[in-house]
């Protein structure tokens, strides 16, 4: 107990005096993510389009996989992802390996199959909503597809933001793919666990309260900015 | 008016779905004078030919020819369903949604939209979603969104089956200036009621096959079939 | 012009020495003991480069100098080292410093090690015993040097007393003191260890217990991205004066715990 009160104490004391490393952790942790989500949704968001309202052959088959894929473990992409970009491996060339890049990669894989998956299953329902007047209207395939992803993009936006919840957690990946290098790839989860392995369990709950607060305003925010909330205007 | 889409033609047309026959053979000559009833009793096809007619609909077997290109036709109609598809967006919105797909500027598509809104009487709920209008508004939005484009004909799948009848009254008056104007209206119902008020041309639907047509005054007055006259009647037909 | 053109040469140029990094794979005993702490900035100071520590175990750590995914390593293995720089994945070996084994268990010491004579006997009393022991279990030299002190004291225990966590130093110190278990540890990582818990240092001063600790850049000829001229600039760092004082004059607890011991080369 006194464990919990002395990591709230001190988080506390980190966030109000600015603490510079608190502040150089928590902002590569934002850094990473935000990148990861972003080129996330700019795969996740078309594919799951074009799977809602294209039929083509693999179609269940594809859908399938991509549920399926939501399952992976974390910690097998970021192996897998350093065993790629690794010195001795095939993409050692490009040196991304223990940098930010290498970890906003291993995210982007992780994510990329829930984003798809929740918001596939949105613009799906929307799409059985708008088919027939679409239809009847004579849209491209273009013009469906903003107007669906337009329609829905409040259930998009959740989509985002599953994402995000699930980067800014994410540990075992990128502490292998980044190698929790001091003011190069450590960002605070992976701080937290180096932490604990130390002993020092005050600091890291510490840094554990600060990834809940951060995650939870990140929240609230994009929620208060797009005023989801708001009766009759989503 | 003089209207570059009919005479239209229905020559053997057949659908069906997953093996299913839904309608046809049915041969029908349209010539696009005073507002169209297919009347008949649910089940009847009436919802499949009319879809059929505007093209949403795939024909197995047969031709539906209108007097010009069926790009242009498709261009020149418009669909209002029985259960309108309300878009998750504003009144205002909807409506001016078919301009806007059409390539107008959403800002002289908002301001036209405004116009149809206010004729249709909702005005007052231009900002408010789509979605939390009662049933009859939104089968008036639905109406105006099909108008916006200043289709030549506009299909109509039972518009009034799920509304009361104040709201089937509005829509009925709205549906007469419509045809009035000179805009081609071509409706399915199987309220009788709706039809003796609305028609000048009747298409009698059975087993999704036409079992009579020809004008109102006539099929009402003294239809040919024994079918017909029972279902004028009031009886079940099967 | 030319002055100007020089001026942005020059800028460029310091920006560009300004930037030079070096990777650096050290144990994690080397980090928990809190010297790289002491050390690592100031060689950045003094040196003006930018190095990067993957804090591993020594077995990850000569895994990564192999794939030529760092450009040196900092390890305590002597005969990994050697086979290291046998099978020319690293130029050579070059002794910095050393430090100590302790052995760490539950003050009541159930088993009676702090009565031991030597390590072996320690641990043969603790099999004895049957009582939880705590190996880091990660190919470290740390736990290098626990299974050679088993395979003296009659082979590498199997009884579920034996617990192998896979874990760095810390995280194997934190589940020793939530078990109340026998654990070997480098002084240092104990010393600065924040969760002692009720374990208490109960063996030490066995010359079985000596720690080497060993710098051994990774061989440029087979990496040719490594920054050679870079490393060997940290090399002669690392065993000049400004590291011996730092060394030697590291305290944990009022304690010294790693004495300086680099010759001329080795």
């Amino acid at each position: 107990m006194t464990d919990l009160w002395q990591g709230l104490v001190q988080a506390f004391w980190l966030v109000v005096t600015f603490d510079p490393e608190l502040a150089e952790i928590a902002l590569r942790s934002l850094r990473v993510t935000f990148t990861a989500l972003a080129i996330a949704c700019l795969i996740a968001f078309p594919l799951a389009a074009i799977l809602a309202v294209r039929r083509f052959r693999f179609r269940r088959v594809v859908i399938a996989i991509l549920n399926a894929l939501m399952g992976l473990p974390p910690v097998v992409v970021g192996l897998v992802v350093y065993v790629l970009v690794s010195r001795s491996g095939p993409l050692g060339a490009l040196g991304l390996l223990f940098t930010p890049k290498a970890m906003i990669i291993a995210q982007v894989i992780i994510i990329v199959p829930l984003i798809a998956s929740i918001a596939h299953q949105s613009l799906r329902d929307i799409w059985a909503e708008y088919h027939d007047l679409l239809i009847s209207m004579n849209v491209t395939q273009t013009q469906k597809v903003r107007t669906l992803m337009w329609d829905a993009r409040r259930a998009l936006l959740t989509a985002a933001l599953a994402g995000f919840g699930r980067g800014i957690g994410e540990v075992g990946a990128i502490m292998i793919v980044g190698g929790n290098i001091d003011q190069v790839t450590r960002v605070l989860t992976t701080a937290i666990a180096l932490e604990t392995g130390k002993g020092d369990f005050a600091l890291a709950l510490a840094l554990g309260f600060v990834l809940i607060g951060l995650a939870v305003s990140v929240n609230l925010m994009i929620h208060g900015l797009g005023q989801t909330e708001r009766e009759g205007r989503w | 008016m003089v209207s570059g889409l009919f005479p239209l033609r229905v020559r053997g047309a057949e659908t069906s779905r997953n093996g299913v026959h839904l309608v046809g053979p049915v041969d029908l000559d349209l010539d696009g004078q005073g507002l169209c009833v297919l009347l008949g009793p649910n089940g009847s096809g009436k919802t499949t030919l009319l879809r059929l007619l505007h093209g949403i609909a795939r024909l197995r077997r047969g031709e539906i020819r209108w007097a010009c290109d069926a790009k242009v036709a498709r261009n020149a109609q418009a669909f209002v369903f029985q259960r309108p598809v309300m878009m998750r967006r504003s009144v205002l919105d909807n409506i001016a949604y078919p301009l806007v797909v059409r390539g107008t500027a959403r800002r002289a598509a908002r301001a036209e939209a405004v116009g149809w809104a206010e004729r249709m009487g909702l005005g007052d709920l231009l900002a408010c979603q789509a979605g939390v209008l009662s049933g009859g508004e939104q089968q008036k939005l639905a109406l105006a969104r099909a108008l916006i484009t200043r289709p030549e004909i506009v299909f109509l799948d039972e518009p009034t089956a799920s509304l009361d009848g104040r709201a089937t009254r509005e829509i009925e008056a709205i549906l007469h200036d419509v045809q009035a104007a000179g805009t081609h209206l071509i409706l399915s119902t199987h309220d009788l009621g709706q039809a003796r008020r609305l028609a000048a041309h009747v298409v009698f639907m059975l087993h999704g096959r036409v079992h009579e047509a020809g004008p109102a005054d006539r099929f009402f007055g003294a239809p040919a079939t024994a079918e017909a006259q029972a279902f004028l009647q009031g009886d079940i037909v099967e | 012009m030319i002055r100007v053109f020089g001026m942005v040469v020059a800028l460029v140029w310091a920006g560009v020495a300004q930037a030079e990094i070096v990777r650096l794979a050290v144990t994690t005993s080397f980090q928990n003991s809190g010297l790289a702490d002491v050390l690592v900035p100031q060689a950045e100071a003094d040196l003006g480069m930018d190095v990067q520590l993957l804090v591993v175990g020594t077995g990850q750590a000569l895994r990564l100098g192999r794939s030529g995914d760092v450009d040196a390593i900092l390890v305590h293995a002597r005969a990994a080292e050697q086979a290291f720089v046998a099978e020319g994945h690293g130029t050579h070996r070059r002794e910095i410093m050393y430090n100590d084994f302790v052995l760490v268990g539950p003050a009541d010491d159930p088993a009676g090690a702090r009565a031991a004579r030597t390590a072996v006997a320690a641990l043969r009393l603790i099999a004895q015993a049957g009582a939880d022991f705590v190996s880091r279990g990660d190919d470290s030299g740390t736990h290098m040097r626990e299974q050679s002190l088993w395979d003296m004291a009659g082979g590498v225990p199997e009884g579920r007393w034996y617990k192998s966590v896979g874990a760095g130093m810390g995280a194997a110190l934190n589940t020793a003191s939530g078990l109340g278990g026998y654990i070997l540890s480098d002084r240092a990582s104990w010393l600065n260890f924040r969760n002692k818990g009720g374990l208490a240092l109960l063996f030490a001063g066995d010359p079985m217990l000596f720690n080497q600790y060993a710098f051994l850049p990774v061989n440029a000829a087979r990496h040719p991205h490594v920054n050679a001229g870079a490393v060997a600039r940290l090399e002669a760092w690392l065993t000049s004066d400004a590291a011996r004082v730092l060394i030697d004059g590291y305290r944990v607890g009022g304690a010294q715990v790693f004495t300086f011991n680099a010759g001329s080369g080795g």
